[in-house]
């Protein structure tokens, strides 16, 4: 049974490193895992906390929000605000008992195909080893 | 003339028309109620195979019934290409027979397609901003290529994702802003000056940056070009003199990129102008000095009592604090380097009534508007004293490429009298290490091939050839790569000219330290054997990397990077010049090596670019501006602080404090949104509600 479970993970990437990342890796044909699913957006500066939030609520086993290196953001520093915001999700996810790890951040550059792919092997692996996110049971 | 005066008129008529929409768009947005619109929904989704690109990993059939059977969703199809002419009429089509909303394609990048596919469902009727994709194929079929349901069930999701955000998407109407009438180009290499020509030539005010005293770059470094040995100034000079001549170029030597604010179409730079401590004519005259100023007269240099090395020599000659870094220097004006200026003050006595040296100048500030701009940053030497194993800077008579160039040249240090440095006498061996440190995977180098190595270490064994009688060039190289146009046949003609050539890479130099010859070791992997060799010099034909301020400039454009510091451009194959920020253009060796002709095309490539938008007078945004939901907005003003191009403010509105954007300086990155702590801020086409219903039709919406 257990092997049969297929995490869901939410991919929030940016439009100008992450996603034009992971589209590298398409065209270079670098395999991965297909557990994530992916919502674009401009900018991780844009992740609200209650994106987040309301995707393990929905019953996400992992969120992975991807954005471009510190220094290289297309709006200067979106990165950074939004990185910081995750420390504060990854605190209140501790405190509701659910595991930070399940929420990762990562840079990954336009030109970093290979690196994308093997983030998100990193995190199916991580997720993999959490198990299914526990608010599932407790949902209705 | 009447009619099109007419004509004028009607556009302008309607440009009105368009910003009332656009002014009208927040009041009705406040209004929005996009559950109900969801419930309203007619989504059309198209699926689209790309040949067996998606097909081959992803069950189309099982994909469109799942589309089908969708909340929202109106119509589903399948096609070969969905770009194809056929393709987007299935899609115009489709919008007019179904009564669509909005318009879904499950098929290969946004960031290939979706100008497109938006384009078709404008075809079709509906605003373009009404579309969604869903990218199956980059982050689909391409990377589960043998996880058939994998990537099936993946691509489902990703449909549902899709239609979950077109069931909520608004008509948006793009934002035409106006072009400035002038462009810049960083960097006045050979790249610079040709993208700059182009840009003056065709009537534009282009404004000309180069950090060093004169313009030339690289190419003016160089002795003869390959393979048709035309002497590199000589077809550079004349170049050079049309730069300091054209009307429309405003040439800033001695100047760097300060910072730069705006985008397409408007873009504020503001410029440092190092102290050069030497005024132009012009400048004297502005400061009354009618007759004054610098004509390159040179009576300063001999008095001036502090020597530096010339790096334009390659450090091999010296030059003084005041200096010029040769006679052909554009402009033809002396530089003080205030690093090793004494300021003793004889230069000054020196330059007598033309006054123009000034030895308490200061950086100077400039500010200019642009709409386009082009950085040709051009390219640094790999510092190859890395690879110890060869010995450069160790031993004297191993130099790198650059320096034979200035060694061989006519106009170099030893006035092209070709002697190795450590006694001065002739080589009579010489050796050629090509790939150093290019083509290195051990870390130290650099991985990629610096493409114009092998090119001129085959022209530099030609004119050791001309210039000594008796030379003997040896050339140690793992692949010959001629790849231009007459490239092979020059190199079959310095085979005939006597070249030996071993295939093989050097494993380790030595020096005889009473010859100061140097013996090389090497294995020659044609004949299989090692093989250890007596030389009077080496040339080490290095690996070329971004220059030294690649990376801070390209940061001040918001230019992204590969993983080798190289800029990194829109497209490798079809946008080779463009880059991810719009008005932004890269040309020449900054892009990635190139050789001369390749440098000189992708500047006339990145000056025909940067001159469109500008012909075309305005440019249209992408209108994904925040917008400010004032029954919600607390008027905290936390926005306000995070905005980084200060499109927000706080406004006084019925007696209290509410955001207003600024929509010309609103870029869409959405930071304001993604903190707003009364979710007050909509950001226009990746709205909260949007997002949500994204997240939602993933995690909840899909038949478990």
């Amino acid at each position: 049974m257990a092997d049969e479970w297929k995490p869901q993970i939410l991919g929030i990437i940016c439009n100008w490193c992450s996603y034009a990342g992971a589209d590298l890796a398409g065209s270079a044909r670098t395999q991965y895992p297909p557990d994530i699913r992916i919502v674009r957006i401009m900018c991780t500066g844009r992740v609200d906390p209650l994106f987040i939030l309301k995707a393990f609520t929905d019953g996400a086993d992992g969120v992975l929000v991807s954005g471009c290196h510190f220094g290289d953001c297309h709006y200067l520093a979106g990165n950074f605000k939004g990185a910081k915001r995750m420390f504060m999700v990854k605190s209140l996810l501790k405190n509701i008992g659910l595991e930070d790890k399940r929420l990762r951040m990562t840079f990954v550059s336009a030109s970093e195909g290979a690196k994308w792919a093997k983030v998100v092997e990193d995190v199916v692996n991580t997720v993999h080893a959490l198990g299914p996110n526990p608010l599932k049971e407790l949902a209705p | 003339m009447a009619e099109k005066k007419m004509k004028k008129e009607t556009a302008s008529k309607k440009k009105e028309a368009k910003t009332e929409k656009t002014k009208a768009a927040p009041a009705a947005k406040s209004a929005l109620a996009p559950m109900t619109d969801a419930k309203n929904a007619r989504v059309g989704v198209f699926i689209c195979h790309c040949g067996t690109n998606i097909a081959g990993s992803v069950d189309i059939k099982a994909v469109e019934e799942y589309a089908r059977s969708l909340p929202g969703v109106a119509f589903a199809a399948n096609y070969q290409y969905v770009c194809s002419t056929p393709g987007q009429k299935i899609i115009t089509d489709a919008i007019n027979e179904h009564n669509l909303t909005g318009t879904v394609v499950a098929a290969c990048s946004p960031r290939l397609h979706e100008p497109t596919f938006r384009m078709a469902t404008k075809m079709g009727g509906l605003n373009p901003f009404r579309f969604e994709m869903a990218n199956i194929r980059e982050q689909g079929a391409w990377v589960h290529m043998h996880d058939r349901e994998g990537a099936t069930e993946k691509a489902k999701d990703a449909i549902r994702i899709a239609v979950a955000k077109a069931s909520l998407l608004q008509d948006l109407i793009p934002k035409s802003v106006p072009v400035e009438k002038a462009a810049m180009v960083v960097g006045a290499g050979i790249a610079g000056m040709q993208a700059a020509l182009d840009l003056a030539n065709a009537g534009i005010k282009t404004y000309l940056i180069e950090k060093s005293p004169t313009i030339g770059g690289r190419m003016s470094q160089l002795d003869k070009t390959f393979p048709t040995l035309d002497c590199s100034q000589c077809i550079l000079t004349p170049k050079m003199v049309d730069v300091g001549r054209a009307e429309n170029i405003e040439l800033m030597t001695y100047t760097e990129v300060e910072s730069v604010e705006g985008y397409i179409g408007n873009f504020d730079v503001t410029l440092r102008r190092k102290p050069r401590g030497v005024l132009t004519p012009a400048e004297a005259e502005a400061r009354g000095l009618v007759g004054g100023g610098c004509n390159g007269c040179g009576d300063c240099e001999p008095v001036c009592p502090v020597i530096k090395p010339n790096l334009f020599e390659m450090g091999m000659k010296p030059r003084k604090a005041i200096y010029i870094y040769h006679p052909q220097v554009v402009p033809l004006i002396y530089t003080v380097d205030f690093d090793s200026c004494i300021k003793c003050g004889l230069c000054v006595t020196a330059c007598g009534e033309k006054k123009a040296i000034d030895l308490e100048a200061k950086d100077e500030f400039v500010k200019v508007k642009v709409g386009t701009a082009i950085l040709a940053l051009g390219y640094d030497m790999f510092p190859i004293e890395k690879k110890e194993e060869w010995g450069y800077q160790k031993y004297e008579n191993v130099v790198n490429s650059l320096e034979f160039e200035r060694l061989i040249c006519a106009s170099g240090p030893t006035g092209g009298h070709m002697v190795r440095p450590s006694d001065g006498v002739t080589p009579k061996k010489v050796a050629f290490l090509l790939c150093a440190g290019s083509r290195d995977n051990t870390g130290v180098g650099k991985p990629y091939c610096s493409r114009f190595c092998c090119m001129y270490s085959l022209k530099h064994a030609h004119q050791l050839i001309e210039k000594i009688p008796g030379v003997q060039p040896y050339i140690f190289y793992m692949d010959i790569r001629s790849f231009g146009k007459m490239y092979e046949e020059f190199y079959y003609r310095i085979q005939d000219e006597g070249a030996r050539f071993i295939r093989g890479r050097v494993a380790n130099i030595l020096e005889d330290p009473d010859t100061k010859n140097l013996i090389i070791m090497a294995d020659d992997t044609l004949l299989d054997r090692p093989m250890k060799l007596e030389v009077d010099m080496v040339v080490l034909a290095a690996a070329v990397q971004p220059s030294s301020d690649t990376d801070r400039t390209r940061k001040l454009f918001g230019v992204s990077c590969s993983l080798d510091g190289w800029l990194l451009e829109a497209h490798p194959k079809l946008n080779p010049c463009g880059t991810t920020t719009a008005g932004v253009y890269i040309a020449g060796v900054c892009q990635g090596p190139k050789d001369i002709p390749d440098t000189v095309s992708s500047a006339e490539g990145a000056a025909s670019a940067a001159s469109i938008p500008i012909h075309m007078g305005e440019v249209e945004l992408e209108p994904y501006f925040a917008q400010c939901i004032e029954e919600k907005c607390a008027g905290c003003g936390m926005c306000v602080n995070l905005c980084p191009y200060q499109a927000l403010a706080l406004v006084e509105k019925d007696g209290r404090k509410v955001m207003e954007v600024t929509e010309a300086k609103c870029k869409g990155c959405g930071t304001c949104g993604g903190f707003c702590p009364g979710g007050a801020i909509w950001m226009q086409h990746f709205a909260t509600p949007q997002i949500i219903a994204q997240i939602d039709a993933f995690l909840l919406g899909g038949a478990k």
